[in-house]
């Protein structure tokens, strides 16, 4: 009992003396208080140098990490205990974030680089007056294929994935948004319609392509279309930059029906302790060369119009990744559905799934 | 003072029981009686009995029943097998050993080798068969799947092969018995409980799992273990999650009693 007691007793006096030490590390290398600015971003999605010429610039130190998707990083928001400074979160995500108050509003006085973003990626549906994010990167969602395996064929709207010839060569992304998105506009609905029977003709329709699709899959999508496992995938723009990054083979292209406009966008969590850092990061990447270093290193689209200026003519006149007007102007952003409608799509989707070829 | 310390001494483990066994499982079934508006409702059960979750139960107990005879049958003679050998712990280390890998490691390490250019295409091109599509089958989606589940087949059987009296053995042959005969008369009775054990040990894990289904089945194959994470991550559904969840551990529970010994 003795020896238990006093085992319990070196254990907590072990673990004190620890976290005294922690703290005492931390704040001797400037780690705690005012001077430190805590990023919470995608994997890969800044240039490490950037961070750097601010740390330089500011003199403030960065703590980087890192997210894999929307809900992981809302928890951990959510869920409290951490002091996000600065993250990036996709729109359906921002309007999420607002409703349950995770979000602090951003005071526009403080951000003048804010007048080199194109006014069209500004005062959207998920965020009117931009009073909460600050656009970072843009995309749509399109096809990539590989035109060596398809005889040269050029794809250029959603209804060729329905074409016999594709049978058994559609990798799709594990969406439900994206899936049901483009089953919507391949039959010129919106990507967000609600109407019941829409929605119900777009499934069916959806179930036609069973026979053509090999597989729904996540992040793996670009090993496999990389390695030509299939020759059409459903993707988003960044990651069919990757793609061809790795396989210059393939091709991508936003279908002629229309499609989605995505944003991820900066926005100051609730969490946010270094509120004049937060101010000053945003800022400090809005500045249009700081932008388009970001973009030439992310391959990502960007919002900046002067940065756009910046980069070399491969990159922006690039019309797969910065669209001409006429496409742009049938490109949509996902509305926040509510839980109920996501919810439908959702079942929707797993319906279409559990289709057997 | 005995007793005293003796209770003192089952505080950890009776506080690790109820808050990462019962707390969860209480939680659990309390959150499928919410919709995804944090109402109450009953409506989540009643959705289960939809054509869509009953056809997913129904592959879900499929595909496991699948794997647990498939593993039994490759488990039971590698079992055996390794009763009779000189370096049996040897032997059985290596069985175990892949177990000690991450299993979403294995998945992509057969993502290469099932892939159109991958190693198994290129054995089936050189002997003159051809490509084939293999990923993403049901035939690969099995195929791992008993590949990640034999050591915990093989480990039950073995040690329920181990124990097996071999005077016994002989005395079936003694008295005239063929092999197959002494095998299915004396042997497997004997040894039943390992493989109730295995077979435990492999459809209770098969019914649920999820990442597989993505990785190596492409999503062709849903289980009620890809609902139930559709459900918390994407749709934020959790009343729906929770009541699939209530209905695997009642199946599983159900299992239990079925395989369970009854002495």
């Amino acid at each position: 009992m003795k020896q238990l007691i006093r085992t319990f007793a070196v254990i907590f006096l072990v673990a004190f003396a620890l976290m005294y030490l922690t703290s005492y590390l931390n704040k001797s290398q400037g780690y705690s208080g005012g001077n430190t600015l805590t990023i919470y971003n995608w994997g890969d999605y800044i240039d490490p140098e950037l961070i750097k010429t601010f740390e330089e610039e500011s003199g403030t130190k960065v703590i980087y990490q890192t997210f894999d998707s929307n809900e992981a990083m809302m928890t951990k928001i959510a869920q409290g205990g951490t002091t996000f400074d600065v993250s990036v979160p996709s729109e359906y995500a921002i309007s999420k974030m607002k409703e349950e108050d995770l979000l602090l509003p951003i005071d526009h006085s403080k951000l003048p680089n804010l007048k080199h973003i194109d006014d069209r990626f500004l005062d959207l549906s998920f965020d009117p007056g931009n009073r909460y994010s600050i656009p970072y990167f843009w995309g749509t969602v399109g096809i990539v294929f590989n035109p060596d395996l398809l005889d040269g064929w050029q794809l250029t709207s959603w209804n060729d994935l329905w074409d016999p010839r594709l049978r058994n060569q559609i990798l799709l992304v594990d969406g439900a948004r994206e899936v049901m998105g483009f089953g919507l506009n391949s039959l010129h609905y919106s990507l967000n319609d609600t109407n019941e029977d829409h929605l119900q003709e777009a499934k069916r329709k959806l179930g036609e392509l069973t026979p053509n699709v090999k597989a729904i899959v996540g992040d793996e999508i670009k090993m496999l279309l990389a390695g030509e496992e299939a020759a059409v995938g459903v993707v988003w723009s960044g990651d069919a930059s990757e793609i061809m990054d790795e396989n210059d083979k393939l091709d991508y292209v936003v279908p002629e029906e229309g499609s989605n406009l995505w944003f991820d966008n900066m926005v100051i969590p609730k969490t946010a302790r270094n509120l004049e850092g937060a101010y000053a990061f945003i800022n400090f990447m809005l500045d249009p060369d700081h932008a388009a270093q970001n973009a030439e290193y992310v391959g990502y689209s960007t919002p900046n119009k002067d940065a756009l200026a910046l980069l070399p003519e491969d990159i922006s006149g690039d019309t797969r990744f910065y669209p001409e007007d006429d496409v742009t102007a049938k490109l949509e952003v996902y509305d926040n559905l509510g839980k109920r409608m996501l919810s439908h799509y959702n079942e929707l989707f797993l319906e279409f799934k559990m289709h057997k070829k | 003072m005995v007793n005293r310390t003796r209770n003192l001494y089952l505080v950890p483990y009776i506080t690790w029981i109820a808050l990462f066994v019962v707390a969860p499982i209480v939680l659990i079934v309390y959150y499928s009686f919410f919709d995804v508006e944090g109402q109450f409702t009953l409506g989540n059960y009643a959705k289960f009995f939809t054509p869509v979750y009953m056809r997913m139960t129904f592959s879900s107990f499929w595909y496991a029943l699948l794997i647990t005879l498939f593993s039994l049958l490759v488990a039971y003679p590698t079992a055996y097998l390794l009763t009779r050998l000189k370096h049996k712990q040897l032997w059985l280390l290596l069985i175990i050993l892949p177990s000690w890998i991450n299993l979403l490691l294995k998945a992509y390490a057969f993502l290469g080798l099932f892939g159109t250019y991958g190693f198994a295409n290129a054995v089936l091109e050189m002997v003159g068969i051809g490509t084939q599509q293999i990923l993403f089958t049901d035939f690969s989606f099995i195929f791992v799947s008993v590949y990640i589940f034999i050591p915990f087949m093989v480990l039950p059987i073995y040690n329920a092969l181990e124990e097996l009296n071999p005077s016994l053995v002989y005395a079936s042959r003694d008295l005239g018995a063929s092999s197959w005969t002494t095998f299915r008369r004396v042997i497997f009775p004997l040894t039943l409980d390992g493989v109730k054990a295995g077979c435990q040990a492999v459809f209770i894990p098969a019914l649920s799992l999820f990442m597989i289904t993505r990785l190596i089945a492409g999503n062709r194959v849903i289980t009620l273990g890809t609902a139930i994470e559709q459900h918390f991550l994407v749709t934020q559904d959790w009343g729906m999650g929770a009541t699939i969840a209530v209905f695997l551990i009642i199946a599983m529970a159900i299992i239990m009693i079925i395989t369970g010994n009854r002495r």
